[in-house]
Protein backbone atom coordinates (compact mmCIF):
# COMPACT_ATOMS: atom_id res chain seq x y z
CA UNK A 1 0.00 0.00 0.00
CA UNK A 2 1.01 3.24 -1.34
CA UNK A 3 2.19 5.85 1.40
CA UNK A 4 0.00 8.69 0.61
CA UNK A 5 -2.93 5.59 0.34
CA UNK A 6 -2.26 4.68 4.09
CA UNK A 7 -2.92 8.01 5.37
CA UNK A 8 -5.97 8.56 3.14
CA UNK A 9 -6.86 5.37 4.59
CA UNK A 10 -6.73 6.60 7.98
CA UNK A 11 -8.36 10.27 7.31
CA UNK A 12 -11.40 8.47 5.39
CA UNK A 13 -11.57 6.44 9.47
CA UNK A 14 -11.25 9.25 11.13
CA UNK A 15 -14.21 10.83 9.20
CA UNK A 16 -16.11 7.77 9.24
CA UNK A 17 -15.94 7.42 13.40
CA UNK A 18 -17.13 11.05 13.92
CA UNK A 19 -19.86 10.20 11.57
CA UNK A 20 -21.21 7.39 12.98
CA UNK A 21 -22.64 9.77 16.25
CA UNK A 22 -25.64 11.23 13.74
CA UNK A 23 -27.65 12.49 17.57
CA UNK A 24 -24.59 13.73 18.61
CA UNK A 25 -24.11 15.15 15.77
CA UNK A 26 -27.45 17.20 14.99
CA UNK A 27 -27.37 17.84 18.84
CA UNK A 28 -23.79 19.91 18.38
CA UNK A 29 -25.47 21.61 15.45
CA UNK A 30 -28.24 22.78 17.80
CA UNK A 31 -26.09 24.09 20.67
CA UNK A 32 -23.56 25.83 18.34
CA UNK A 33 -26.75 27.53 16.51
CA UNK A 34 -28.07 28.13 19.95
CA UNK A 35 -24.61 29.83 21.16
CA UNK A 36 -24.42 31.43 17.72
CA UNK A 37 -27.63 33.50 18.14
CA UNK A 38 -26.47 34.71 21.67
CA UNK A 39 -23.10 35.67 20.77
CA UNK A 40 -24.60 37.73 17.45
CA UNK A 41 -26.99 40.03 19.93
CA UNK A 42 -24.25 40.89 22.10
CA UNK A 43 -22.14 41.83 19.10
CA UNK A 44 -24.96 43.48 17.25
CA UNK A 45 -24.83 45.67 20.91
CA UNK A 46 -21.11 46.39 21.20
CA UNK A 47 -20.93 47.38 17.50
CA UNK A 48 -23.88 49.65 17.80
CA UNK A 49 -22.12 51.12 20.91
CA UNK A 50 -19.05 51.58 18.70
CA UNK A 51 -18.91 51.16 15.06
CA UNK A 52 -15.80 49.27 13.44
CA UNK A 53 -14.60 48.18 16.78
CA UNK A 54 -11.45 46.29 15.60
CA UNK A 55 -11.79 47.27 12.07
CA UNK A 56 -15.29 45.70 11.50
CA UNK A 57 -18.16 47.04 11.00
CA UNK A 58 -21.64 45.04 11.85
CA UNK A 59 -21.60 42.72 9.18
CA UNK A 60 -18.38 41.52 9.71
CA UNK A 61 -18.47 40.85 13.17
CA UNK A 62 -21.96 39.17 12.68
CA UNK A 63 -19.84 36.92 10.43
CA UNK A 64 -17.20 36.88 12.50
CA UNK A 65 -19.19 35.30 15.10
CA UNK A 66 -21.03 32.64 12.77
CA UNK A 67 -17.44 31.80 11.13
CA UNK A 68 -16.74 30.68 14.64
CA UNK A 69 -19.22 28.59 15.73
CA UNK A 70 -18.99 26.81 12.13
CA UNK A 71 -15.21 26.56 13.24
CA UNK A 72 -15.78 25.82 16.59
CA UNK A 73 -15.80 21.77 16.31
CA UNK A 74 -13.49 21.14 12.88
CA UNK A 75 -11.05 22.83 15.11
CA UNK A 76 -11.57 21.41 18.09
CA UNK A 77 -11.22 24.89 19.48
CA UNK A 78 -11.89 23.60 23.30
CA UNK A 79 -10.66 20.17 22.64
CA UNK A 80 -12.22 17.10 22.11
CA UNK A 81 -10.61 15.74 18.97
CA UNK A 82 -8.39 13.17 18.07
CA UNK A 83 -5.83 14.48 21.52
CA UNK A 84 -8.69 13.17 23.88
CA UNK A 85 -8.15 9.22 22.20
CA UNK A 86 -4.61 10.06 22.09
CA UNK A 87 -4.57 10.99 26.01
CA UNK A 88 -6.30 7.95 27.08
CA UNK A 89 -4.42 5.73 24.84
CA UNK A 90 -0.83 6.72 26.35
CA UNK A 91 -2.83 6.47 30.03
CA UNK A 92 -4.15 2.95 29.44
CA UNK A 93 -0.94 2.01 27.33
CA UNK A 94 -2.78 1.05 24.01
CA UNK A 95 -0.01 3.67 22.58
CA UNK A 96 2.00 0.47 22.52
CA UNK A 97 0.18 -1.03 20.06
CA UNK A 98 0.10 1.95 17.96
CA UNK A 99 4.33 2.22 18.54
CA UNK A 100 4.50 -0.87 16.83
CA UNK A 101 2.44 -0.11 13.41
CA UNK A 102 4.01 0.19 10.38
CA UNK A 103 3.28 3.80 10.65
CA UNK A 104 4.00 7.68 11.81
CA UNK A 105 2.64 8.14 14.84
CA UNK A 106 2.70 11.93 14.25
CA UNK A 107 1.26 11.52 10.86
CA UNK A 108 -1.47 8.37 11.77
CA UNK A 109 -2.97 10.72 14.59
CA UNK A 110 -2.48 14.07 11.90
CA UNK A 111 -4.47 12.03 9.30
CA UNK A 112 -7.07 10.79 11.74
CA UNK A 113 -7.79 14.05 12.97
CA UNK A 114 -8.02 15.60 9.71
CA UNK A 115 -10.65 13.26 8.62
CA UNK A 116 -12.19 14.01 11.60
CA UNK A 117 -12.00 18.11 11.19
CA UNK A 118 -13.40 17.42 7.62
CA UNK A 119 -16.74 15.61 9.10
CA UNK A 120 -16.99 18.30 11.79
CA UNK A 121 -16.86 21.08 9.07
CA UNK A 122 -19.35 19.22 6.75
CA UNK A 123 -21.72 18.31 9.35
CA UNK A 124 -21.97 20.01 11.93
CA UNK A 125 -19.81 23.43 10.91
CA UNK A 126 -22.07 24.52 7.68
CA UNK A 127 -25.59 23.92 9.27
CA UNK A 128 -25.42 27.17 11.96
CA UNK A 129 -23.15 29.29 9.36
CA UNK A 130 -26.20 28.96 6.79
CA UNK A 131 -28.73 29.93 9.72
CA UNK A 132 -26.56 32.35 10.14
CA UNK A 133 -26.04 33.97 6.66
CA UNK A 134 -30.34 33.24 6.50
CA UNK A 135 -31.38 35.59 9.54
CA UNK A 136 -28.55 38.02 9.86
CA UNK A 137 -27.10 40.24 8.09
CA UNK A 138 -23.73 38.67 6.78
CA UNK A 139 -20.16 40.16 5.14
CA UNK A 140 -19.35 37.01 2.88
CA UNK A 141 -17.02 37.73 -0.26
CA UNK A 142 -18.45 37.11 -3.80
CA UNK A 143 -15.49 36.20 -5.64
CA UNK A 144 -14.18 32.65 -5.95
CA UNK A 145 -10.67 33.67 -5.37
CA UNK A 146 -11.46 34.67 -1.67
CA UNK A 147 -13.48 31.54 -0.98
CA UNK A 148 -10.59 29.71 -2.40
CA UNK A 149 -7.65 31.22 0.03
CA UNK A 150 -10.10 31.33 2.72
CA UNK A 151 -9.94 27.22 2.34
CA UNK A 152 -6.16 27.53 1.85
CA UNK A 153 -6.37 29.39 5.57
CA UNK A 154 -8.52 26.85 6.72
CA UNK A 155 -6.44 23.98 5.95
CA UNK A 156 -3.25 25.43 7.76
CA UNK A 157 -5.90 26.62 11.14
CA UNK A 158 -6.59 22.75 11.07
CA UNK A 159 -2.46 21.81 11.14
CA UNK A 160 -1.98 24.44 13.79
CA UNK A 161 -4.80 23.39 15.39
CA UNK A 162 -3.71 20.01 15.44
CA UNK A 163 -0.06 20.73 16.59
CA UNK A 164 -1.23 22.70 19.39
CA UNK A 165 -3.63 19.77 20.71
CA UNK A 166 -0.49 17.26 20.01
CA UNK A 167 1.97 18.43 21.67
CA UNK A 168 -0.54 19.09 24.54
CA UNK A 169 -1.69 15.06 24.38
CA UNK A 170 1.89 14.08 24.82
CA UNK A 171 2.38 15.71 28.04
CA UNK A 172 0.49 12.79 29.46
CA UNK A 173 3.55 10.75 28.62
CA UNK A 174 5.04 12.68 32.14
CA UNK A 175 1.80 13.60 33.30
CA UNK A 176 -0.24 10.01 33.12
CA UNK A 177 -3.45 11.86 33.52
CA UNK A 178 -5.01 14.20 30.97
CA UNK A 179 -7.47 15.76 33.00
CA UNK A 180 -5.67 18.79 33.54
CA UNK A 181 -3.99 18.92 30.23
CA UNK A 182 -7.72 19.30 28.45
CA UNK A 183 -8.50 21.64 30.93
CA UNK A 184 -6.00 24.04 29.94
CA UNK A 185 -7.03 23.45 26.55
CA UNK A 186 -9.84 24.23 26.95
CA UNK A 187 -9.53 27.62 28.75
CA UNK A 188 -6.62 28.53 26.85
CA UNK A 189 -8.50 27.62 23.03
CA UNK A 190 -11.58 29.53 23.60
CA UNK A 191 -9.66 32.83 25.08
CA UNK A 192 -6.57 32.46 22.75
CA UNK A 193 -8.83 32.04 19.63
CA UNK A 194 -10.99 34.37 20.39
CA UNK A 195 -14.08 32.17 20.60
CA UNK A 196 -15.65 34.67 22.71
CA UNK A 197 -14.34 38.40 21.31
CA UNK A 198 -12.02 38.90 18.26
CA UNK A 199 -8.46 39.15 19.09
CA UNK A 200 -8.25 42.62 17.03
CA UNK A 201 -10.64 43.90 19.52
CA UNK A 202 -8.58 42.95 22.41
CA UNK A 203 -6.84 46.44 23.73
CA UNK A 204 -3.18 47.65 24.17
CA UNK A 205 0.08 45.42 24.52
CA UNK A 206 -2.06 42.34 25.27
CA UNK A 207 -3.56 42.67 22.50
CA UNK A 208 -0.31 42.67 20.35
CA UNK A 209 0.55 39.76 22.13
CA UNK A 210 -2.66 37.49 21.80
CA UNK A 211 -2.63 38.09 18.13
CA UNK A 212 0.52 36.64 17.84
CA UNK A 213 0.19 33.69 19.33
CA UNK A 214 -0.21 30.41 17.80
CA UNK A 215 -4.10 30.67 18.62
CA UNK A 216 -4.47 33.62 16.39
CA UNK A 217 -3.92 30.78 13.56
CA UNK A 218 -7.04 29.61 14.22
CA UNK A 219 -10.26 31.50 13.94
CA UNK A 220 -8.90 34.97 13.69
CA UNK A 221 -6.46 34.46 10.89
CA UNK A 222 -9.06 32.52 8.36
CA UNK A 223 -11.49 35.00 9.35
CA UNK A 224 -9.76 38.16 8.47
CA UNK A 225 -9.04 36.27 5.04
CA UNK A 226 -12.45 35.63 4.48
CA UNK A 227 -13.17 39.38 5.43
CA UNK A 228 -10.61 40.41 3.02
CA UNK A 229 -8.95 42.82 6.14
CA UNK A 230 -5.60 41.11 5.62
CA UNK A 231 -2.96 40.56 3.05
CA UNK A 232 -2.96 36.79 1.91
CA UNK A 233 1.29 36.61 2.10
CA UNK A 234 1.31 37.41 5.26
CA UNK A 235 -2.01 35.62 6.65
CA UNK A 236 -0.51 32.65 5.15
CA UNK A 237 3.02 33.21 6.18
CA UNK A 238 1.97 33.29 9.74
CA UNK A 239 0.16 30.28 9.59
CA UNK A 240 2.59 28.15 8.12
CA UNK A 241 5.08 29.16 10.35
CA UNK A 242 3.38 28.35 13.41
CA UNK A 243 1.87 24.99 11.96
CA UNK A 244 5.66 23.80 11.19
CA UNK A 245 7.13 24.90 14.53
CA UNK A 246 4.22 23.46 16.18
CA UNK A 247 4.24 20.15 14.57
CA UNK A 248 8.40 20.12 14.81
CA UNK A 249 8.40 20.37 18.65
CA UNK A 250 5.84 17.54 18.02
CA UNK A 251 8.39 15.50 16.28
CA UNK A 252 10.83 16.27 19.16
CA UNK A 253 8.50 15.75 22.18
CA UNK A 254 7.44 12.64 20.49
CA UNK A 255 11.02 10.98 20.20
CA UNK A 256 11.65 11.96 23.76
CA UNK A 257 8.43 10.39 24.84
CA UNK A 258 8.65 7.41 23.21
CA UNK A 259 12.43 6.60 24.18
CA UNK A 260 11.25 6.66 27.54
CA UNK A 261 7.84 4.93 26.98
CA UNK A 262 6.79 1.88 29.55
CA UNK A 263 3.72 0.40 29.06
CA UNK A 264 1.98 -1.39 31.87
CA UNK A 265 1.70 -4.83 32.60
CA UNK A 266 -1.43 -6.76 32.16
CA UNK B 1 -44.01 12.46 49.46
CA UNK B 2 -42.52 13.97 52.55
CA UNK B 3 -41.15 10.35 53.34
CA UNK B 4 -39.84 9.79 49.66
CA UNK B 5 -37.77 13.28 49.94
CA UNK B 6 -36.54 12.74 52.86
CA UNK B 7 -34.98 9.17 51.72
CA UNK B 8 -33.85 11.03 48.28
CA UNK B 9 -32.05 14.04 49.85
CA UNK B 10 -30.42 11.09 52.30
CA UNK B 11 -28.95 8.97 49.60
CA UNK B 12 -27.77 12.44 47.72
CA UNK B 13 -25.86 13.09 51.09
CA UNK B 14 -24.18 9.74 51.45
CA UNK B 15 -23.71 9.47 47.55
CA UNK B 16 -21.82 13.41 46.98
CA UNK B 17 -20.61 12.49 50.83
CA UNK B 18 -18.80 9.21 49.02
CA UNK B 19 -17.83 11.06 45.77
CA UNK B 20 -16.06 13.62 48.22
CA UNK B 21 -13.90 11.32 50.19
CA UNK B 22 -12.75 9.86 46.51
CA UNK B 23 -11.61 13.41 45.27
CA UNK B 24 -10.01 14.00 48.57
CA UNK B 25 -7.81 10.98 47.79
CA UNK B 26 -5.86 13.11 45.29
CA UNK B 27 -5.82 16.68 47.00
CA UNK B 28 -3.04 18.30 44.71
CA UNK B 29 -5.32 17.17 41.70
CA UNK B 30 -8.39 18.07 43.17
CA UNK B 31 -6.90 21.91 44.01
CA UNK B 32 -5.50 21.99 40.36
CA UNK B 33 -8.72 21.24 39.21
CA UNK B 34 -11.04 23.84 41.01
CA UNK B 35 -8.16 26.07 40.37
CA UNK B 36 -8.93 25.81 36.68
CA UNK B 37 -12.29 25.84 37.41
CA UNK B 38 -11.67 29.32 38.61
CA UNK B 39 -10.13 30.54 36.18
CA UNK B 40 -12.28 29.28 33.29
CA UNK B 41 -15.11 30.95 34.71
CA UNK B 42 -13.01 34.17 35.40
CA UNK B 43 -12.56 34.10 31.88
CA UNK B 44 -16.07 34.33 31.17
CA UNK B 45 -15.91 37.78 33.29
CA UNK B 46 -12.82 38.97 31.66
CA UNK B 47 -14.86 38.60 28.40
CA UNK B 48 -17.20 41.39 29.54
CA UNK B 49 -14.31 43.01 31.08
CA UNK B 50 -12.89 43.41 27.40
CA UNK B 51 -15.97 44.60 25.92
CA UNK B 52 -16.07 47.39 28.33
CA UNK B 53 -12.51 48.23 27.86
CA UNK B 54 -13.71 49.50 24.59
CA UNK B 55 -17.21 50.89 25.03
CA UNK B 56 -19.08 52.24 28.32
CA UNK B 57 -22.32 50.85 27.82
CA UNK B 58 -24.19 47.44 26.47
CA UNK B 59 -27.15 48.04 25.52
CA UNK B 60 -27.33 50.75 27.57
CA UNK B 61 -26.14 49.24 30.69
CA UNK B 62 -23.04 50.32 32.60
CA UNK B 63 -20.80 47.53 33.54
CA UNK B 64 -21.44 47.49 37.20
CA UNK B 65 -24.90 46.59 35.76
CA UNK B 66 -24.08 44.21 33.77
CA UNK B 67 -21.61 42.58 36.77
CA UNK B 68 -24.67 42.47 38.83
CA UNK B 69 -26.51 40.62 36.21
CA UNK B 70 -23.69 38.39 35.72
CA UNK B 71 -23.38 37.61 39.73
CA UNK B 72 -26.97 36.75 39.99
CA UNK B 73 -26.76 34.28 36.93
CA UNK B 74 -23.19 32.60 37.43
CA UNK B 75 -23.85 32.20 41.14
CA UNK B 76 -27.49 30.81 40.88
CA UNK B 77 -26.39 28.49 37.79
CA UNK B 78 -23.27 27.67 39.73
CA UNK B 79 -25.13 26.58 42.59
CA UNK B 80 -27.31 24.03 40.21
CA UNK B 81 -24.10 22.99 38.38
CA UNK B 82 -22.43 21.90 41.92
CA UNK B 83 -25.65 19.71 42.93
CA UNK B 84 -26.65 18.43 39.90
CA UNK B 85 -24.26 19.29 37.05
CA UNK B 86 -22.79 15.58 36.32
CA UNK B 87 -26.27 14.86 35.04
CA UNK B 88 -25.07 14.29 31.49
CA UNK B 89 -23.58 11.27 33.03
CA UNK B 90 -27.08 9.59 32.23
CA UNK B 91 -26.38 9.18 28.89
CA UNK B 92 -23.04 7.20 29.15
CA UNK B 93 -25.17 5.04 31.74
CA UNK B 94 -28.16 4.70 29.79
CA UNK B 95 -25.36 3.68 26.46
CA UNK B 96 -23.15 1.47 28.48
CA UNK B 97 -26.32 -0.22 30.55
CA UNK B 98 -24.94 0.00 34.11
CA UNK B 99 -28.24 2.66 34.53
CA UNK B 100 -30.00 -0.76 35.63
CA UNK B 101 -27.75 -0.77 38.63
CA UNK B 102 -29.72 2.46 39.59
CA UNK B 103 -32.89 1.09 38.98
CA UNK B 104 -32.54 -1.61 41.58
CA UNK B 105 -31.08 0.50 43.96
CA UNK B 106 -33.37 0.95 47.05
CA UNK B 107 -32.93 4.54 46.77
CA UNK B 108 -34.61 7.47 44.20
CA UNK B 109 -33.06 7.14 41.06
CA UNK B 110 -33.06 11.07 40.66
CA UNK B 111 -31.26 11.58 44.20
CA UNK B 112 -28.84 8.68 43.21
CA UNK B 113 -27.87 10.20 39.21
CA UNK B 114 -28.28 13.83 40.48
CA UNK B 115 -25.26 13.14 43.12
CA UNK B 116 -23.76 11.08 40.44
CA UNK B 117 -19.86 11.65 40.25
CA UNK B 118 -20.44 14.86 42.42
CA UNK B 119 -17.65 17.21 41.72
CA UNK B 120 -16.91 19.55 44.69
CA UNK B 121 -14.53 21.68 42.28
CA UNK B 122 -17.72 23.05 40.71
CA UNK B 123 -17.52 25.42 44.00
CA UNK B 124 -15.47 27.18 41.63
CA UNK B 125 -18.15 28.77 39.73
CA UNK B 126 -19.98 29.92 43.12
CA UNK B 127 -17.38 31.53 44.30
CA UNK B 128 -16.24 33.26 41.08
CA UNK B 129 -19.93 34.49 40.58
CA UNK B 130 -20.23 35.11 43.98
CA UNK B 131 -16.95 37.56 43.94
CA UNK B 132 -18.22 39.64 41.08
CA UNK B 133 -21.81 39.72 42.78
CA UNK B 134 -20.60 41.26 45.91
CA UNK B 135 -18.87 44.08 43.79
CA UNK B 136 -21.54 44.77 41.68
CA UNK B 137 -23.67 44.83 45.14
CA UNK B 138 -21.29 47.70 46.07
CA UNK B 139 -20.32 49.43 42.89
CA UNK B 140 -23.92 49.72 40.98
CA UNK B 141 -25.20 52.64 43.14
CA UNK B 142 -28.24 50.42 43.84
CA UNK B 143 -31.12 52.74 46.14
CA UNK B 144 -31.22 49.83 48.79
CA UNK B 145 -34.69 49.43 50.36
CA UNK B 146 -35.46 46.48 52.86
CA UNK B 147 -37.59 44.90 50.11
CA UNK B 148 -34.42 44.92 47.58
CA UNK B 149 -32.40 43.32 50.26
CA UNK B 150 -34.75 40.47 50.65
CA UNK B 151 -35.07 39.76 46.90
CA UNK B 152 -31.58 39.23 46.21
CA UNK B 153 -30.97 35.66 48.43
CA UNK B 154 -34.73 34.99 47.43
CA UNK B 155 -33.56 35.52 43.86
CA UNK B 156 -30.34 33.85 43.99
CA UNK B 157 -32.58 30.55 45.52
CA UNK B 158 -35.23 30.36 42.86
CA UNK B 159 -32.48 30.94 39.69
CA UNK B 160 -30.50 28.04 41.22
CA UNK B 161 -34.04 25.86 41.26
CA UNK B 162 -35.02 27.17 37.67
CA UNK B 163 -31.54 26.18 36.86
CA UNK B 164 -31.75 22.96 38.35
CA UNK B 165 -35.43 22.20 37.10
CA UNK B 166 -33.17 22.74 33.24
CA UNK B 167 -30.89 19.85 34.23
CA UNK B 168 -33.95 17.54 35.54
CA UNK B 169 -35.41 18.35 32.47
CA UNK B 170 -32.66 18.03 30.04
CA UNK B 171 -31.50 13.92 31.73
CA UNK B 172 -35.22 13.18 30.91
CA UNK B 173 -34.67 14.14 27.80
CA UNK B 174 -31.88 11.71 27.11
CA UNK B 175 -33.99 8.77 28.00
CA UNK B 176 -34.96 10.15 24.51
CA UNK B 177 -31.85 10.83 23.07
CA UNK B 178 -29.04 9.43 23.92
CA UNK B 179 -26.46 10.41 22.55
CA UNK B 180 -27.64 14.02 21.93
CA UNK B 181 -26.82 15.18 25.18
CA UNK B 182 -25.15 18.01 24.08
CA UNK B 183 -28.65 19.48 23.44
CA UNK B 184 -29.30 20.21 27.11
CA UNK B 185 -25.98 22.67 27.20
CA UNK B 186 -28.18 25.02 24.77
CA UNK B 187 -30.39 25.51 27.62
CA UNK B 188 -27.85 25.40 30.48
CA UNK B 189 -24.99 27.05 29.22
CA UNK B 190 -26.30 29.17 27.06
CA UNK B 191 -29.04 30.18 29.24
CA UNK B 192 -26.19 31.25 32.31
CA UNK B 193 -24.13 32.97 29.19
CA UNK B 194 -27.20 35.20 27.64
CA UNK B 195 -28.83 35.90 31.60
CA UNK B 196 -25.20 37.81 31.90
CA UNK B 197 -25.71 40.10 29.21
CA UNK B 198 -29.06 43.13 29.54
CA UNK B 199 -32.02 42.28 28.21
CA UNK B 200 -31.98 45.27 26.04
CA UNK B 201 -29.31 44.02 23.96
CA UNK B 202 -31.45 41.12 22.46
CA UNK B 203 -34.30 41.20 19.93
CA UNK B 204 -37.89 41.51 21.54
CA UNK B 205 -38.92 37.96 19.96
CA UNK B 206 -35.86 36.49 21.48
CA UNK B 207 -36.46 37.97 25.22
CA UNK B 208 -40.67 36.70 24.97
CA UNK B 209 -38.72 33.23 24.24
CA UNK B 210 -37.14 33.18 27.09
CA UNK B 211 -39.46 34.65 29.21
CA UNK B 212 -42.76 33.06 28.44
CA UNK B 213 -41.34 29.74 27.07
CA UNK B 214 -38.34 28.79 28.48
CA UNK B 215 -38.92 31.91 31.91
CA UNK B 216 -35.19 31.91 32.15
CA UNK B 217 -35.26 35.89 32.51
CA UNK B 218 -36.68 35.15 35.96
CA UNK B 219 -33.53 34.09 37.06
CA UNK B 220 -32.29 37.44 36.78
CA UNK B 221 -33.47 39.91 33.87
CA UNK B 222 -37.02 40.77 35.81
CA UNK B 223 -35.95 41.10 39.65
CA UNK B 224 -32.82 42.69 38.74
CA UNK B 225 -34.56 45.61 36.83
CA UNK B 226 -36.66 46.01 39.98
CA UNK B 227 -33.16 46.09 41.95
CA UNK B 228 -31.70 48.45 40.17
CA UNK B 229 -34.88 50.65 39.17
CA UNK B 230 -34.94 50.28 35.21
CA UNK B 231 -37.96 49.56 33.31
CA UNK B 232 -39.00 45.40 33.09
CA UNK B 233 -38.28 43.73 30.21
CA UNK B 234 -41.37 43.23 27.93
CA UNK B 235 -43.65 45.91 30.53
CA UNK B 236 -44.22 42.95 32.85
CA UNK B 237 -46.26 44.21 35.67
CA UNK B 238 -44.38 45.85 38.74
CA UNK B 239 -45.44 41.99 40.69
CA UNK B 240 -43.19 40.54 38.41
CA UNK B 241 -40.04 41.01 40.30
CA UNK B 242 -41.68 39.06 42.90
CA UNK B 243 -43.08 36.21 41.04
CA UNK B 244 -38.99 34.35 40.64
CA UNK B 245 -39.86 31.73 43.66
CA UNK B 246 -43.66 30.54 41.95
CA UNK B 247 -41.90 30.63 38.39
CA UNK B 248 -39.57 27.82 40.08
CA UNK B 249 -42.15 25.87 41.92
CA UNK B 250 -43.76 25.49 38.81
CA UNK B 251 -40.46 24.61 36.78
CA UNK B 252 -39.68 22.02 39.06
CA UNK B 253 -43.14 20.60 38.90
CA UNK B 254 -43.05 20.38 35.06
CA UNK B 255 -39.35 19.08 35.31
CA UNK B 256 -40.28 16.10 37.70
CA UNK B 257 -43.03 15.01 35.46
CA UNK B 258 -40.80 14.90 32.93
CA UNK B 259 -38.47 12.49 35.01
CA UNK B 260 -41.02 10.70 35.72
CA UNK B 261 -42.27 10.07 32.10
CA UNK B 262 -38.62 9.56 30.87
CA UNK B 263 -37.72 6.94 33.70
CA UNK B 264 -41.25 4.79 32.67
CA UNK B 265 -40.26 5.14 28.92
CA UNK B 266 -36.80 3.68 29.89
CA UNK B 267 -35.60 0.44 27.93
CA UNK B 268 -32.56 -1.14 29.26
CA UNK B 269 -29.65 -2.01 26.56
CA UNK B 270 -29.84 -5.82 27.87
CA UNK B 271 -26.38 -6.39 27.54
Amino acid sequence: MGVGRLYTAVAAGGFRRYATYRAATAAGVFTNTAFGIILVYTYLALWDEKPHLGGYDQAQAVTYVWLGQCLFATLAISGGGVEKDLMERIRTGAIAIDLYRPADLQLWWLSTDLGRSLFQLLGRGVIPFLVGAVFFPMALPVDAGTWAAFLVALLLAMLVSFGIRYLLALSVFWLLDGMGVSQVLAITGIFFSGMSLPLNVFPGAFGEVVRFLPWAAQLQVPADVLLGETGLTRAFAFQAAWAAALLTAGRLLQSAATRRVVVQGG
Amino acid sequence: MGERAREGLRAYRLIAAMWMRSTMMYRTSFALTMAGNLLVTGLDFATILLMFSRVDSLGGWSLPEVAFLYGLSATAFGFADLVLGSMDVLGTRIRDGSFDMLLVRPAPVLAQIGADHFALRRLGRVVQGAVVLGWALVSAGIDWTPAKVLLVPLMLGAGAAIFCALFVAGAAFQFLAQDAAEVQNSFTYGGTTLLQYPPTVFGKDFVRGVTFLLPLAFVNWVPAAYVLGRPYPLRLPAWAAWSPPLVAVVCCALAGLAWRAGLRAYRSTGS
